[in-house]
């Protein structure tokens, strides 16, 4: 039979913990609200003293982690709240409602803030496509990100899809949202004096999503498809009437905080208001409207029904906030008061269901100092020696590269989202990072000349392979990113996706990745503002146990001075190429998707980045787009350096004439992922002002060649002809990629 | 001019109609909610994009029946100028304000992409500053945007000018290739006998700025707004 601590998701030792702390047996009520909130879910048990090593801070930071977003100033008028959350364990129970809650979850929280959300991004991990599974959960998790981000008018404008066979019984689905506010406008989660309400608005409470947190908190066994009901269900139609009933409520000035209700559903939000306010609170289960007849106070309690938000306000807004829910054709009741003390107490009529000291539900959960151990994979998969790769026909690898699903053109999953709506996107998907133009015409009244550019990355083989400097890839990739489409970097939410830290090797990897990011972080002056952690992504198949790669998903956030002033990763006209930036090393194809495709293999190291560089090739990005010397800008990533020359070709009406002098070997040069190198392209009578510029920042150059008339490229390789190709029919071969699966 | 932008519950172009209106050609507008039912002031309503209602039952289908929907008949009939856009376009269908339906796409996706759009007709009030035959690069977003309108009805419809855009190459050849919904016969915009109930499913509010790519949108605004004469056809 399962212990009582067992249903609650709870350890022995964790319910030993309670009971002293309680002198007494909490009751069932009780102990639901401390298990859901003691999750790993809701209280970041097994990550938060290594998380304690992020930088959180620059002169520009307003919020760090902490709260539902973090906020950064872009300048005097606007600040920016953004995060990145996981909805992976319901995406692979349910896809389609999985990812759509994912997505309606990250834009409460952006809102919360009282920030009005102008951008969605979504980063997915999937197994191999030629499992057919993973093409059922491919399409229902796209379908689910478009059904609920178009309808509720929130353009999605950055990304990335990637398929690894680790994701197979454990997709990732990250989504990210940022919002943008007036400079000193933002609201917390919190009350500011005992006797305020707690105004619940939004949909009703239903049974569903019920034990979401703790299921959120385990990994996968056989019985996955009886988590089916701790789903919940998202309705974007309910989402848009709340998003703009809060908009107005913030725009009237009449919250003092809002929290909204996501995990542990109104148990959670009431306590960590509570909590963070340094007050008690009490709540009215039975004035909480219901969908369902016969609910009891646990399951009113522990609901995470969706599309619900908390306003904290002083009672004499109420008349007034229950004509917003009126008009918007919400549910709006006062569910709850701040009180002084430090108590949560619960009550259903007249009966007390519950009372807990807050500081127990919140701030003396457990936190673990959880083993570590190297894995034994770490150093079998280093012997890797690239010279003895056999050598490959080169029109052959450039068509395996170019179909391979991470390297396919993404146009069949970003087209099914709405990356317009909203009238701000000025540089759509598909390029190094999305840009926006930041106005809003009223609720709020928002216009600046300045852009905000987003880039989403998290290279989980890299990771796999070396996790501490796999995530310092991670990191400065999305810098580069941000600063190859001229926008200076600012800050990053990341969401840290990982297997079972109850592993001593899953918590190695997280700890080495954790700080690989921060190191990266503070040397790049690029603090962490928010975020999220999601453990137990494993499965336990009869004697198998497969863990995710581990995936810190970063997305990253910088500012255009001018909106209109960036750079574009496609060639624009004939003109000279470049590639810039850390070129004293050799190529190394470890960890390469050319490897894996081509010669089947992950293995090697990680090329590892030179902090120093990469903060000075985005000096000389910045610079470089001031003088307005780039036609065009795009980083060497996934596929290589061949990979970048021909997505810059692909959406341009150009060829290319390219000429690499090299010692290595061309495979190499081609297709290693070398971090630290973008591909640019300038109009030759400014070529040498670009090269003065590029040394000056103690950084290299090479000629790649010219951008010509026509639709043909050729390549040669120390004064050889090897390679002539017609770039349609290999833009045909890339666009096919992805195409069959959607 | 004034112009109104209808707002449903679920309506999300109606911020980036006003926009455009309001900032971009600096028109007098306001929003008109759901449940208004005086619109005399206005001389012309836009029932702009979205997922009125959730889109609940039919896209278009519950706008149709709520306070505004009435008065929308009304304006309509009194000669007033309304302009459909996606979303809006299928709520003047449902109001039969406009012949044929908005079907699912034949791809059952969700498709957002620029479009290129052939002028049928240049003698209306949104067209009148372009010519026949011109080509617009205008922008979609939608999942149920494939016209449908039964043989004898679409013939009369082409008798009387009724068809304003179809979807067509760059260079202005309409071919199922350009045809990204599977409309009848590449149908991109309509128009109703009277010539002043206009419905269209790319979303001109989007191509109305060059910082967003492209300024063909300003080209039908402008015809709107201006009160210059239509030329006969």
């Amino acid at each position: 039979m399962e212990k009582v601590w067992e249903l609650h998701g709870l350890t022995e030792e964790e319910y030993r913990r309670i009971l002293s702390k309680l002198s007494r047996e909490p009751n069932g009520v009780e102990l639901g609200i401390l298990g859901a909130l003691w999750s790993e879910h809701c209280s970041y048990k097994s990550s938060r003293r290594h998380l304690r090593e992020f930088p959180t801070e620059a002169p520009w930071v307003i919020q760090g982690p902490g709260e539902n977003a973090g906020v950064v100033k872009i300048d005097e008028e606007v600040w920016v709240a953004f995060k990145v959350e996981s909805h992976n364990h319901p995406s692979f129970i349910e896809p389609f409602n999985g990812a759509a809650t994912g997505v309606g979850g990250i834009i409460r929280d952006v809102v919360s803030m009282g920030a009005r959300p102008v951008a969605l991004a979504d980063s997915l991990r999937f197994g191999e496509l030629t499992q057919e599974h993973t093409k059922r959960l491919l399409k229902g998790v796209v379908k689910g990100i478009s059904s609920y981000g178009n309808s509720i008018g929130i353009p999605t404008v950055a990304g990335e899809t990637l398929f690894e066979s680790s994701y197979e019984t454990n997709p990732l689905v990250n989504a990210f949202c940022l919002g943008i506010l007036p400079a000193g406008r933002m609201l917390r989660a919190r009350a500011t004096s005992q006797g305020q309400i707690l105004f619940l608005m939004g949909s009703s409470t239903g049974r569903d999503g019920i034990h979401g947190a703790v299921m959120a908190s385990g990994e996968f066994g056989e019985d996955t498809e009886h988590k089916r009901p701790n789903v919940q269900v998202g309705d974007p139609y309910f989402g848009k009437k709340l998003l703009e009933a809060v908009m107005e409520i913030v725009e009237e000035g009449l919250a003092v905080g809002i929290q909204d209700l996501g995990a542990a559903g109104l148990a959670g939000s009431a306590s960590e208001v509570a909590a963070k306010s340094e007050l008690g609170a009490e709540l009215y289960l039975d004035k909480v409207p219901l969908r369902e007849e016969g609910m009891n106070p646990y399951e009113i309690l522990l609901s995470e029904s969706q599309e619900r938000m908390l306003i904290i306000a002083e009672e004499d807004k109420l008349p007034r906030l229950e004509e917003i829910a009126k008009r918007h054709h919400l549910e709006g009741a006062v569910v709850g008061r701040t009180t002084e003390g430090g108590t949560l107490r619960v009550f259903f009529g007249e009966e007390k269901v519950a009372e807990l000291p807050v500081s127990l539900i919140v701030n003396e959960a457990p936190v673990y100092d959880r083993e570590t151990k190297e894995p034994s994979y770490f150093s079998q998969l280093r012997e890797f020696d690239q010279d003895s790769l056999p050598e490959v026909d080169l029109k052959e690898a450039l068509r395996k590269v170019l179909s391979s699903p991470n390297v396919a053109d993404k146009s069949p999953v970003f087209t099914q989202y709405d990356y317009q709506v909203g009238t701000n996107t000025v540089l759509k998907p598909g390029g190094d990072a999305a840009v926006l133009r930041i106005k809003w015409p009223s609720k709020p009244r928002i216009n600046s000349q300045k852009g905000l550019a987003i880039s989403s990355e998290g290279n989980g083989r890299f990771v796999f392979l070396n996790p501490y400097e796999g995530a310092k890839y991670v990191v400065a990739e999305v810098y580069r990113n941000l600063s190859c489409v001229g926008a200076k970097p600012l800050a990053m939410t990341d969401c840290l996706n990982f297997g079972n830290p109850e592993r001593p090797e899953i918590m190695w990897q997280f700890v080495q990745a954790v700080k690989g990011m921060a190191e990266a972080c503070s040397k790049l002056n690029f603090p962490v503002v928010s975020g999220n952690v999601s453990l137990y992504n494993e499965t336990v198949d009869r004697e198998e146990v497969r863990n995710v790669f581990p995936t810190p998903v970063v997305v990253g956030v910088g500012v255009l001075e001018n909106a209109e002033d960036y750079v574009g990763h496609a060639f624009a006209e004939p003109s000279e190429i470049y590639l810039i930036g850390d070129l004293s090393r050799s190529g190394r194809v470890d960890g390469s998707e050319y490897l894996k495709v081509v010669h089947g293999l992950v293995k090697g190291d990680v090329p590892y980045v030179d902090l120093e560089k990469e903060k000075a090739l985005s000096q000389t990005l910045l610079e470089l787009n001031a003088k307005d010397l780039l036609l065009s800008a795009h980083d060497v990533s996934v596929g290589g350096l061949m990979v970048a020359l021909l997505e810059s070709l692909f959406p341009s009406e150009l060829g290319a004439q390219l000429e690499i002098y090299t010692e290595e070997r061309l495979d190499f040069s081609l297709f290693a992922e070398m971090p630290t190198r973008v591909v640019v392209s300038v109009k030759p009578e400014l070529s040498d002002e670009l090269k003065d510029i590029v040394e000056k920042n103690s950084l290299g150059w090479t000629f790649l060649g010219r951008v010509v008339e026509g639709r043909e490229l050729s390549l040669s390789y120390n004064g050889e002809p090897v390679l002539k190709e017609n770039i349609d029919e290999l833009k045909g071969i890339w666009q096919k990629g992805l195409e069959g699966f959607l | 001019m004034r112009f109104g932008v209808c707002v449903f519950p679920g309506s999300n172009c109606d911020y980036d109609t006003y926009y455009v209106l309001k900032e971009v050609l600096g028109q007098e507008v306001r929003f008109v909610y759901h449940t208004e039912t005086s619109i005399k002031d206005l001389d012309a309503l836009i029932l702009p994009g979205g997922f009125s209602f959730g889109d609940y039952l039919r896209p278009g289908a519950l706008a149709s029946k709520s306070p505004l929907a009435e008065e929308i008949v009304n304006f309509a009939e009194r000669g007033k100028l309304v302009l459909g856009i996606c979303n809006g376009f299928q709520i003047l269908t449902e109001l039969h304000l406009l012949p044929g339906a908005l079907l699912p796409n034949d791809s059952m996706r969700f498709i957002c992409k620029d479009v290129y759009l052939r002028v049928e007709n240049a003698s209306t009030r949104l067209t009148h500053r372009l010519e026949k035959g011109d080509v617009l690069k205008i922008p979609i977003a939608h999942h149920d945007g494939r016209y449908y309108v039964p043989e004898d009805e679409l013939k009369s419809m082409e008798e009387n000018g009724q068809i304003l855009f179809r979807y067509s190459s760059r260079e202005g050849e309409p071919s199922s290739d350009s045809n990204p919904n599977g409309s009848v016969s590449n149908i991109a915009g309509v128009m109703n006998r009277n010539g002043n109930v206009f419905g269209m499913m790319p979303h001109p509010e989007r191509a109305s700025e060059d910082i967003l790519g492209g300024h063909d949108g300003l080209l039908l605004w402008h015809s709107l707004i201006s009160e210059g004469r239509v030329r006969q056809s």
